[in-house]
């Protein structure tokens, strides 16, 4: 079984240390992977912007780098979402279909994929888990709180088994944190105001970290957070199942 | 319009944009509260859509239908291709009474239509009796959401307006006395009035009726104290049966308000003794839409609003930030549907959260909808060149790993 590991360029250039957990990670599990040194891009930005057209070289690239492995695994539920559900139309469909069904979010890919349950990992702080829209709805990874009933979440499940871990709620679970690509650029104004809405929320549950299995929500935030001075700081998920209980 | 532009004016003030997102944030709240009470909601969304479907799929047989039971019923019916005609019928209908003076329950087709000012300026008053589109209605103003068309207007705002035009005592926003204030000035506009115009909820193909929800019972109202009955319907309110009614009546009101039914839902067959009942069945572009295979099943919509309450930018843009009749996620796949290059700004007032989607109980696919306008925008559209040639050079680059 080979699987082949999608780091998203916005991580790979802006949050290497995610890349770094995630990698780490993997190999706490005994999963051995491949990173292929010429990946880059999933093709999102495009995509929603309306130009999906010109995101047909990035998809070809996609394939290329990846569709030997029996399983592709990626530490941003958003990038595993665009790839399974907007990979460009010119992609040969039987590639394009094995791609898609082999493409795990990594939490997904550990609880649910590999049945792992529990991690070794000790992080003594209150954290509140922001459910990225692209994962919980997009991808089903979770129970979206329009749904009736309840259900679990790989990322909540895997966070519960850190030791002295404070998982603190929120009001407002799963609603958006304003990113959406470059609706942050064209519709500013509504995109800050979400993500201080957010981290309000965050802040009065008491936790001193946010985390989601989806960087891209994180960056929207930690951008807010940086320019508001606000108490609290994003860490990715992979981060603390990688943590060992040392100095933050 | 372009959305971006229109939502500075909500935010002028910052607080009135926390105030309305909470206040839609409640509604969604009660609507989880409702859906959750009722066992297999998802499976009664799959019934809706499916039943819509299959209308949509047989239109035309069920239109005919509809038409042929309502005239056995003494109903008379008419057929508008867009709102111009739409009016026309109407004032027609009208004017052979002499009629002067109308009193109209909620109706988001003839606030599409424009019947309001067409006719007024025809010489007739037009009272609309739903409270909230009473209160938009003095203030000038057109609604900003389809079930609570004035959720954007603070009581206090309703004090001030209200003693302007029914010359009320000040009362500091006591909603009590403004609601009893508002029913006695809408009681002696019903009284005098001569004829009522409703919309159409649901028609139903097989006995001809059509049915109007309401909560304040003012299409009752307006119906039972006038002689004369127009309604107003697009060509997708048919349904078949009145067993898919049951459906629909069960999802409405708990994806609208949370509400387990409206207070009044009330079923029109046939005219009173020695009175007229007429409907107008209207297209408007909704052909048009259905021959979009992506955009086709936005016709499903029932107008519950369920996907504005839920939506993280209409709570904190304000429906009137939309510009068009039908605000929100919905009016976002549908109003570029009318005018393409003018609505181009509102499929990317979305994060593409995907929440639309859950609350819809006809499964309309509102954020895979958004996405597939979004690249037609870029080609037929209006569409900022920056963003074309940035992102151009973004896919170039990214497609090459030796950049």
């Amino acid at each position: 079984m080979t699987t082949g590991l999608f780091i998203p360029c916005y991580i790979n250039q802006f949050y290497p240390q995610v890349a770094i957990a995630t990698l780490e990670l993997l190999k706490k599990i005994d999963v051995s992977f491949v990173y292929p040194a010429n990946q880059t891009c999933c093709g999102q930005p495009m995509g929603n912007a309306g130009l999906e057209k010109y995101a047909c070289g990035t998809s070809q690239l996609f394939v290329d780098n990846f569709h030997d492995f029996d399983r592709i695994v990626a530490p941003s539920a958003s990038c595993v979402y665009h790839l399974r559900h907007h990979m460009d139309p010119s992609i040969d469909p039987a590639v394009k279909s094995k791609i898609q069904s082999n493409i795990f979010e990594l939490c997904d890919f550990i609880y649910n994929h590999l049945n792992i349950k529990r991690l070794d990992a000790v992080f003594p702080h209150k954290v509140s888990v922001h459910h990225g829209c692209h994962g919980l709805r997009g991808l089903r990874i979770g129970h979206p709180s329009e749904v009736p009933g309840t259900g679990i979440s790989p990322d909540t499940e895997l966070l519960r088994g850190v030791k002295n871990i404070d998982l603190l709620p929120t009001r407002r679970t799963d609603e958006c944190c304003g990113f959406g690509g470059t609706f942050a650029i064209e519709e500013d104004i509504i995109s800050v105001r979400m993500g201080e809405d957010k981290l309000k929320d965050v802040m009065d549950s008491g936790a001193s970290v946010i985390t989601s299995s989806d960087m891209s929500c994180l960056m929207h935030l930690d951008g807010i957070i940086r320019r508001k001075r606000y108490p609290v700081s994003v860490m990715h998920v992979a981060e603390i199942l990688n943590y060992n209980g040392g100095k933050l | 319009m372009n959305h971006a532009q229109t939502t500075k004016a909500f935010f002028k003030d910052p607080q009135r944009v926390g105030w309305h997102d909470n206040a839609l944030w409640y509604v969604r709240s009660k609507r989880d509260k409702a859906a959750n009470q009722v066992k297999d909601w998802e499976y009664l969304k799959d019934a809706g859509a499916a039943i819509k479907q299959h209308t949509l799929a047989h239109l035309d047989k069920y239109l005919q239908n509809f038409e042929d039971n309502a005239q056995q019923n003494g109903v008379h019916v008419h057929w508008a291709t867009d709102a111009q005609e739409h009016n026309q019928i109407v004032h027609r209908i009208l004017a052979q009474k002499g009629v002067t003076r109308i009193v109209k329950s909620k109706s988001m087709l003839t606030e599409e239509c424009g019947l309001n000012p067409y006719l007024e300026s025809n010489g007739i008053e037009v009272i609309d009796t739903d409270l909230g589109e009473r209160i938009v209605q003095l203030a000038k103003e057109s609604p900003s959401h389809i079930v609570m068309p004035a959720i954007h207007k603070k009581k206090e705002e309703i004090d001030t307006l209200f003693q302007e035009h029914l010359h009320t005592a000040p009362c500091g926003g006591d909603p009590l006395y403004l609601t009893r204030e508002a029913r006695k000035h809408l009681r002696e506009k019903f009284l005098n009035a001569e004829a009522a115009i409703t919309g159409v909820n649901f028609a139903i193909a097989d006995n001809g009726a059509i049915v109007v929800c309401t909560n304040e019972g003012n299409a009752d109202m307006g119906v039972q104290l006038t002689d004369l009955h127009i309604a107003c319907m697009g060509i997708e309110k048919v349904i078949p049966s009145m067993e898919d009614l049951g459906v629909f009546i069960r999802l409405l009101a708990r994806s609208a308000t949370g509400q387990p039914i409206t207070t009044y839902t009330s079923h029109f067959i046939r005219p009173k003794p020695n009175a007229t009942m007429h409907i107008v069945i209207v297209d408007n572009g909704r052909t048009r839409q259905m021959a979009r295979s992506d955009f086709k099943n936005s016709l499903h919509c029932i107008r519950c609003g369920a996907c504005m309450n839920t939506c993280p930018i209409y709570r904190r843009s304000g429906g009137h930030s939309y510009d068009a009749t039908i605000p929100g996620p919905i009016g976002s796949i549908l109003s570029p549907g009318i005018d393409l290059k003018k609505y181009s700004s509102l499929p990317f007032a979305s994060t593409l959260c995907g929440s639309c989607t859950e609350v819809c109980p006809v499964r309309i696919n509102i954020h895979d909808q958004l996405y597939k306008w979004r690249q037609i925008i870029s080609v037929d559209g209006n569409f900022p060149i920056g963003k074309k040639v940035s992102m151009k050079i973004t896919g170039y680059i990214l497609a090459r790993p030796r950049l």
